[in-house]
């Protein structure tokens, strides 16, 4: 299954609930799409809700780096929310579960951005 | 199972996701765990990757060749790619501090993380040669 992202508005934090496989071609392409997009128009507290995505390749955690890297870079807060095992895993793998603030709770996810 | 194929594919994405699939086929077939495939698919995926991306260059008159071997309870994947080949020891370490925010180079980590074993060389013909052995389980070595 391709990779689908939704965008919903909680307070002034956007939730984007990401369904499916991130790898190399539509998936990180869309991924990339959506968050400039959403940066572009103004929306600088990002919450990736990864909870219903089944597999990430390095690319697909390249996308997670880049959404990171574009928001931070705009004094905005990107942040991960329900990360499966295998996301969990990748993160650890590659050190990047350091860089990233990591929730498992929605409502704690949101309150948590100043 | 004992099993053995040996196939050209093109230089694109398609052939990719091709690959993981086939070999993903093989390991279920030999009674992997669901995890153990999904980590076989994706070091084969990210072996790809290399050979079609990187490799090849995504250049329609280079193949890469995939040599499946199942014997004994492992799989062991050969990837052949039609570019330069690399030096392993030149490639920059992905989780050290100044390149940990580059959006790519984990593909090599990634390969080495999910398999139990992994090498790379130079092929004859010039181009990488990476070989990958996932055991269908801890008592399978």
């Amino acid at each position: 299954m391709s990779a689908r992202f939704t965008t919903r508005q909680v307070g002034d934090v956007t939730v984007i609930d990401a369904v499916g496989r991130i790898t190399l071609g539509e998936g990180s392409a869309l991924l990339r799409d959506t968050v400039k997009s959403l940066v572009a128009a103004g929306n600088k507290k990002l919450l990736m809700n990864l909870g219903d995505v089944s597999y990430i390749d390095s690319s697909g955690v390249g996308e997670l780096v880049y959404s990171f890297t574009t928001v931070t870079s705009q004094q905005g807060q990107f942040k991960l929310l329900n990360l499966s095992k295998r996301v969990e895993d990748l993160l650890q793998i590659t050190k990047l579960y350091t860089v990233f603030e990591v929730h498992d709770d929605e409502t704690r996810a949101v309150r948590s951005f100043s | 199972m004992t099993g053995f194929t040996d196939t050209l594919l093109a230089s694109n994405l398609a052939s990719v996701d091709s690959a993981e699939a086939m070999v993903v086929e093989s390991a279920a077939a030999m009674g992997f765990e669901e995890d153990a495939q999904m980590d076989l698919g994706l070091a084969i995926r990210e072996a790809m990757v290399n050979a079609v991306a990187h490799g090849n260059a995504y250049s329609p008159d280079k193949q890469v060749r995939l040599i499946l071997e199942a014997h004994g309870g492992a799989i062991r994947v050969t990837i052949i790619d039609q570019g330069q080949g690399f030096d392993l020891n030149q490639v920059p370490d992905p989780t050290q501090g100044e390149n940990l925010l580059r959006e790519s180079g984990r593909g090599l980590l990634l390969m080495q993380a999910f398999v139990d074993e992994f090498s790379v060389k130079r092929s004859p013909a010039g181009g990488a040669e990476v070989v990958l052995v996932k055991y269908a389980s801890e008592t399978g070595r």
